[in-house]
């Protein structure tokens, strides 16, 4: 284990978090509140921090293997989860610490589920700062470093695939740096374009910013309590559309920026989403639709919720918790879903699910004709059989993590359908759940050991368990 | 620079290594998934399993915007046929690996020609020119010809008996009164560009560079004996053993070609009629004593093995003045360097430096005054050479009052038709080609020199 390299990373990443801790300052200070100096004194502490480890780590070998990928990635995590709660802190906003733990946390695993009942006491610099974390935390603390700190080590591949999520991680320019920069651009591109069009509605420049943040990074985290409900409808299209596109693989649009489009198009994990979000609006709509006047409104609304939910965003335009019980049903299986891979979404992933029945319906092609042979198809190509493998291993992961951390959530006296989907959403990264933590309400009335274990279910959710796995267990620090 | 790399065999990931530390983009098609996964584990480049002869492959890698395409998998056929698609996809230059002997004749122009191929690489008779300049030198570890055969570097280990040994350069200078040149000096896999106050110690690897007569001198006072190799006795009949037997042969020199399969032997004895072909098994001492192992002036081995090339090498060492072992794998390579086989010969690292200069001739035309770029000791000191432009502010001053960065030296100055091995008083002269031997820096004009 290449231990100096992996604390040398952590020490330029929270360099660099100290000067991301600049933006929400600069926001306060325009605001004039009280708040703007808890941000400065993390910033402090941060680049002190950071400026230590990169002392203690000099003359570190440039050489990392997958292993130190996966633990540069989580130890990253939760060093940027800690620092990002100081400022809540600090300013006394939300004094305990796990309350600001859990609310940083959601922040930068873009879960957007919140500890707090009224939202509109937080300061504006606070409100930023949450948002902004969704964003940085979208697309990757790391891939951030990637593009935009010089490289530390020519194996970086082994860190982007840790950080990325979805079972095949390729480049989309041949250095690692350059698929960073691409993925950044086409990502600034989209989250402008967002304030641009939100800016002509109903929303003031703040607004626009705090929710294409929220929507970039598939979060949710917004500045009212009761979402995005009191917003036009020209505002909820809006979202919705782009809920949508930063669902999409990454690579879609880069095909189209080489002009590739029948590429692009011919996307099979794009179609899977496409069909699954729409059959899912349809459904919901004749479910709803009784309680609604005219067919825009339905229409709107279950495609507003149902897209919000299947991009583990977790805007929501109504409560959706007092629906029938087929729609919350297709929503909660919808959370377990995701959108694509490659996305900023959380979930499951659309290409595995794409797989797993693929596999499956191979496997009883098999059962009824033995001597058959078959290979599972994606995207045009073949999946090989290591691919194969760990889509199947993470499946079943996926499966235990939930349920362990579902039996210790029970212990908390609330009814079950709070408490699975308190976990499903946490896990994956969705945000509000249903009953008790449903979209109207939060996640406050949990004790500090949920809290905490529900961190880490969103950190486990994000990075798809095996990193944070990995850094835990002790073999993987050992020397030999 | 964006190049696309076609099979990412023992060459390939040479190539690969080499052109990813000069910072180029770099694509990588295999046929195998695994290779490829190997590969892009280790080296910041992007994979694409996949063969290079499929359009949709080659749309992928992006062809149509690549400034070199390399073919190098194990098929000449392969290799010619995708550089021919890849130059109408609308590559820039291509190059392939063409290797079979029948190719090679006065056909390659041709087929060069037909295929707008930029280049054509033959590891193979890399390596037989590599082997054959230092039969030229039998004392010699390696020599390295520069600006058209004009300049050399030529390797050599200081030993025991050597009477350099513990001297500092500017003691030698004075000393010998001669014109030559130590550029580089290898000491525990580390390597220096020396000074006038470096000292010289038993085991240093030097490089030396000077004109051929200057050569003579420096070899006569260092005590190095130097017969010329008259016969050769040459281990494995493969492709490095049929280019190195034809030129040999043309210069005059007795050629015995040992090796266990008869049908090969038959083959070869059709090929080169002038040399002896043995059939036997050449890891059988007897077999080559037989043969007169004691009277060859150098023994050559050049089978598929590296192993069996390193052990066989070891033991010849003593019997033979001058032993050459052919090893691929660079673990090997170095290992038998430490054990004391002076002479290591790899065809990969001959190839990749081939490569680099030609990507680097390329980027040439995009800024940098680089002329072409020669790799020394694996590729741990460079040897450039620059030509002299008009801008050029440092003209007319005396090397020795110019302050150059540490590990750089000038180590050749070519003015027309002469070429100068540069003392203190020696002067850069506009229109002037220069020859700079750096460590650890990467040059791009001669002003980097500067300190």
């Amino acid at each position: 284990m290449n231990k100096k390299l992996v604390f040398h990373v952590i020490g330029k990443l929270l360099c660099a978090v100290s000067l991301m801790l600049i933006a929400p300052m600069i926001v306060s200070i325009i605001y004039t509140e009280q708040s703007w100096w808890s941000f400065g004194v993390t910033a402090v502490i941060s680049l002190a921090l950071g400026i230590l480890l990169l002392k203690i780590t000099k003359g570190f070998s440039r050489v990392i293997y997958a292993k130190e990928g996966f633990a540069i990635v989580s130890l990253s995590w939760i060093t940027v989860s800690l620092i990002g709660s100081l400022p809540f802190i600090i300013s006394k906003e939300i004094p305990s610490f796990a309350d600001a733990f859990f609310e940083s946390v959601s922040g930068y695993t873009t879960t957007g589920a919140s500890i707090l009942n009224n939202v509109e006491k937080l300061s504006h610099g606070m409100l930023f700062w949450r948002s902004f974390n969704h964003w940085i935390g979208g697309m990757g603390v790391l891939v951030f470093m990637l593009a935009f700190v010089s490289s530390i080590t020519d194996r970086s591949i082994h860190i982007l695939r840790a950080e990325m999520p979805g079972p095949i991680v390729g480049k989309l320019a041949p250095r690692s740096k350059d698929t960073s920069k691409v993925l950044y651009i086409i990502y600034i591109v989209l989250t402008v374009s967002q304030i641009v069009m939100l800016c002509c509605g109903d929303m003031n420049l703040f607004e626009s910013i705090i929710h294409s943040f929220g929507t970039a990074g598939t979060g949710g985290f917004g500045i009212k309590s009761d979402s995005i409900a009191s917003y036009s409808s020209y505002s909820q299209w809006v979202i919705t559309a782009f809920m949508f596109i930063f669902g999409i693989n990454f690579n879609v649009f880069y095909l189209f920026i080489l002009k590739r489009f029948k590429a692009a198009i011919k996307s099979s994990e794009l179609a899977v989403y496409t069909l699954i979000t729409v059959f899912s609006i349809i459904i919901i709509s004749f479910d709803i639709s009784h309680l609604f006047n005219n067919l825009s409104d339905t229409i709107r609304t279950s495609a507003f919720q149902v897209v919000s939910i299947t991009t583990t965003t977790g805007f929501s335009s109504v409560d959706f918790n007092l629906w029938p019980s087929l729609s919350k049903s297709i929503l909660t299986v919808l959370m377990f879903i995701g959108a694509c891979a490659g996305s900023t979404a959380g979930g499951f992933k659309m290409s595995r699910v794409v797989i797993v029945f693929k596999m499956i319906s191979n496997e009883i092609k098999k059962m009824i004709h033995p001597r058959s042979v078959s290979t599972v198809k994606f995207e045009g190509k073949d999946v090989d059989e290591n691919t194969q493998r760990s889509v199947t291993s993470y499946f079943a992961i996926y499966f235990v993590c939930i349920l362990i951390i579902f039996m210790l959530i029970s212990l908390e006296p609330f009814d079950f359908e709070t408490n699975f989907t308190a976990t499903v959403s946490c896990f994956n990264n969705v945000g509000p759940g249903m009953s008790a933590v449903g979209p109207m309400s939060s996640y406050a009335e949990y004790s500090v050991f949920s809290k905490i274990l529900l961190s880490f279910a969103m950190l486990l959710g994000r990075l798809e368990i095996f990193p944070i796995l990995i850094a835990f267990i002790p073999s993987t620090w050992r020397k030999r | 620079m964006k190049i696309i790399l076609f099979g990412c065999g023992k060459i390939g990931s040479t190539i690969i290594s080499t052109l990813v530390s000069e910072g180029h983009n770099i694509v990588a098609i295999d046929k195998s998934q695994e290779t490829i996964s190997e590969i892009t584990n280790i080296y910041d480049i992007m994979g694409i399993c996949g063969n290079g002869v499929d359009c949709a492959v080659m749309t992928e890698a992006g062809i149509s915007s690549a400034d070199l395409f390399i073919a190098v998998t194990g098929s000449d056929e392969l290799n010619m046929l995708s550089c021919f698609l890849a130059r109408r996809m609308g590559a820039q230059h291509t190059i392939a690996r063409i290797r079979t002997p029948e190719y090679n004749d006065e056909d390659l122009a041709f087929l060069k020609n037909e295929l707008d191929l930029s280049a054509t690489l033959n590891p193979e008779l890399l390596a037989a020119h590599e082997i054959f300049d230092i039969l030229h030198f039998p004392s010699a570890i390696k020599v390295e010809t520069f600006s058209n055969r004009s300049l050399k570097i030529i390797d050599f280990i200081i030993k025991e008996n050597s009477p350099f040994k513990d001297m500092s350069l500017s003691q030698i200078r004075q000393k010998y009164q001669a014109s030559f040149l130590i550029c580089n000096v290898m000491r525990n896999d580390e390597v220096y560009i020396p000074d006038g106050n470096f000292v010289l110690r038993v085991g240093d690897r030097i490089g030396i560079t000077a004109t051929n007569t200057e050569f003579m001198k420096f070899l006569k006072f260092s005590s190095i004996s130097q017969k010329p190799v008259k016969s050769v006795m040459m281990l494995g009949a493969g492709k490095i053993t049929y280019y190195l037997a034809k030129l040999l042969i043309q210069s005059g020199v007795k050629v015995k070609i040992i090796d266990k399969d008869k049908e090969r032997c038959i083959e070869f004895s059709n090929m080169i009629p002038e040399a002896t072909m043995i059939y036997g098994d050449g890891m059988n001492k007897e077999v080559l004593f037989e043969e007169g192992l004691e009277n060859t002036d150098a023994f050559i081995a050049l089978t598929g093995n590296d192993e069996q090339n390193i052990l066989i090498s070891f033991t010849t060492v003593d019997k033979v003045q001058t032993v050459i072992a052919k090893v691929n794998h660079h673990a090997l390579a170095t290992t038998a360097e430490k054990l004391g086989l002076d002479r290591v010969i790899s065809s990969k690292s001959a190839t990749a430096s081939v490569i680099s200069r030609y990507a680097r001739a390329l980027e040439n035309s995009k800024g940098s005054n680089v002329e072409k770029l020669y790799k020394l000791v694996d590729g741990k000191a460079e040897v450039l050479e620059f030509n002299v432009l008009n801008d050029f502010k440092y003209t007319a001053i005396p090397l020795k009052e110019m302050q150059l960065k540490k590990n750089i030296l000038v180590a050749g100055i070519i003015r027309g038709r002469k070429s100068i091995i540069p003392s203190g008083a020696d002067k850069i002269m506009p229109g002037d080609k220069v020859i700079v031997v750096a460590s650890g820096i990467i040059l791009s004009d001669l002003t980097d020199i500067i300190a």
